[in-house]
């Protein structure tokens, strides 16, 4: 390794320490120091206003709700792409990317487009028959699934990869069936990729807000979800509230990064 | 963080079974059984309703109205300025990335100091926080009052700030396990032969690096053109001067203009396809060397 001089060294540090610090650092520092500026009162304060006790609990449903659709589909996708050969394969490799360059807002016209009620493509079909999705939970779901579609898939594929199909195998030609060699053998090797993407689809799940705006109609206690009530809230001068609920979703996501950082080194092993 | 979140491609073009590597197939081979092929209908219909049917109906309905709908769009002077706004903010965040990004990947990887794990933690707060939190978070430092003088929320510099934040991590975390496996030997060798250590860096450790700047980069201005989220707050989305493609669409929306929200969402669309392609090609090119 090529040392660098001191002084360029130090520069260097100073630069990537500073630019880290100003940007993100101090600001987050900023948003908890404010959050409990009157002790707890802003916390307090929130947890019993009803409003945002059910939009953390809207956050809450949807994203467990988004998180299981996309564990079972990332899973399924995952084992399909790595275990077998059919024709499309490789266009659906490339398709599964597609959410995550896709702008939020996109994403929620998208859906409107399809499932609204008025003239949707399959909206108005769904609407004669008592479903509605647009302005509805089933949207907001949907909304957090395609956002956080890729997550498991990307956390599973090359751990599927990397383990190859030998034990499978092996395990097939001792008589086990397909669901017994998947419980038994597959699932077990890649447990720990699969809990990582569940951590990582369930913090984004959880703070997704652009696609949540479009598909919401943002009614307070009914499909306002956490991350809409801290813009709610902070339009409407209630700014102590607005910290706590961003306080609350920042501790859920500071959650999963050390969940992450823990579980990290056990996928390596 | 991870492949997840740097958005690197999965590639899944490797044969399922060894034999499948020595041939070269000119039609694809189909090895589903049964109940896979059962699994991978289930799963096509459930992404074809979430994915594909709605992202083609943004298509068509962008479609209906011909060219000549999209030249209105893009012909109403806000509209125009917030797409000028989105990309000049878009190229100039992702090129500070691209110089702050690689000296805090290297910091990193090369350099030890106390406090270094904290910083790789921290770097991976932006991805891990929820946007509309991100752009709170931002207006306490840089809002109103704030605490070092730099008002910069509800002006241009808001964007540049709110999308530096969301983005910070594509190029670090691109880099930085390339960086970890570099080969130190060739840079003795060079040391030993007397290049210094500015040669050093320009001719052997850039260019193994540009490949994963390279992604990071277009990760990080493909997420900045599309950003939402922190921008609400921070940049006060004001018409025609800190308004950015994201809310121009979001506001066609909310007055149900659903054709001319979808002519300017499907203009995004393309660049994101564009930036998928792109990248897909820069990886393959260096898979193929590597």
């Amino acid at each position: 390794m090529v040392s660098t001089s001191t002084p360029t060294k130090w520069a260097l540090r100073a630069v990537a320490v500073g630019y880290v610090f100003f940007l993100v650092a101090w600001p987050v520092g900023l948003l908890i120091r404010r959050t409990f500026e009157g002790g707890l009162t802003n916390l307090t304060d929130a947890l019993t206003d009803s409003n945002v006790v059910s939009a953390l609990a809207l956050t809450g449903k949807v994203a467990v709700a988004a998180v299981l659709i996309n564990l079972v589909f990332g899973v399924t996708i995952s084992m399909l792409l790595v275990r077998y050969d059919f024709p499309g394969k490789r266009v659906l490799s490339a398709l599964v990317d597609v959410p995550l360059s896709v702008s939020p807002v996109v994403v929620g016209l998208a859906l409107v487009l399809v499932y609204n009620g008025r003239d949707g493509w399959l909206g108005t079909g769904l609407e004669d028959n008592g479903i509605s999705v647009i302005f509805a939970t089933p949207g907001l779901v949907m909304a957090t699934c395609f956002v956080a579609l890729p997550l498991v898939i990307r956390e599973v594929v090359p751990v599927l990869t990397e383990i190859g199909d030998e034990q499978e195998q092996a395990a097939r030609s001792l008589g086990a069936n397909a669901p017994q060699t998947f419980w038994r053998i597959t699932l077990p090797s890649i447990k720990w990729a699969v809990v990582y993407g569940v951590v990582l689809s369930l913090a984004r799940s959880v703070g997704e807000f652009g696609a949540v705006k479009v598909v919401s109609d943002n009614v307070a206690g009914k499909t306002q979800t956490a991350t809409l009530s801290v813009e709610k809230s902070y339009q409407n001068f209630a700014q102590g509230e607005a910290y706590a609920i961003a306080f609350l979703l920042v501790m859920v996501c500071v959650a999963s990064l050390i969940v992450v950082a823990l579980l990290r080194p056990k996928v390596h092993d | 963080m991870s492949a997840a979140l740097t958005g690197a491609t999965i590639d899944t073009a490797g044969p399922a079974s060894p034999q499948g590597g020595r041939t070269r197939r000119t039609t694809p081979r189909n090895t589903l059984t049964p109940g896979a092929g059962v699994g991978l209908g289930l799963a096509m219909i459930w992404f074809s309703l979430l994915v594909l049917l709605p992202l083609s109906a943004i298509v068509a309905r962008a479609a209906s109205g011909g060219w000549s709908q999209y030249y209105t769009v893009l012909q109403n002077p806000q509209t125009w300025n917030a797409v000028q706004l989105t990309v000049t903010q878009s190229l100039v965040v992702t090129l500070i990335n691209v110089v702050v990004g690689t000296v805090i990947a290297w910091v990193l990887v090369r350099d030890r100091f106390w406090g270094q794990r904290l910083l790789n933690v921290i770097i991976d707060v932006p991805f891990a926080l929820p946007t509309v939190v991100a752009g709170l978070v931002l207006l306490g430092l840089y809002g109103p009052n704030s605490p070092i003088g730099v008002e910069w929320a509800f002006t241009p510099n808001a964007v540049t700030l709110a999308l530096a934040f969301v983005t910070l991590p594509f190029i670090v975390r691109t880099v930085q396990p390339v960086l970890e496996e570099l080969d130190t030997d060739v840079e003795q060798a060079a040391a030993s032969l007397g290049a210094s250590r500015p040669t050093i860096f320009r001719r052997i450790i850039l260019p193994s690096l540009v490949p994963a700047i390279a992604s990071g980069a277009a990760l990080s201005f493909a997420r900045a053109i599309s950003e939402y989220g922190s921008l609400v707050l921070l940049s006060g989305n004001r018409p025609n001067q800190t308004e950015v493609v994201s809310v121009r669409v979001l506001s066609f929306i909310e007055n149900g203009n659903y054709s001319s929200a979808a002519a300017l969402a499907s203009v995004m669309l393309f660049i994101a396809l564009l930036v998928i392609v792109v990248l897909d090609i820069v990886q393959r090119r260096v898979a193929r060397r590597g």
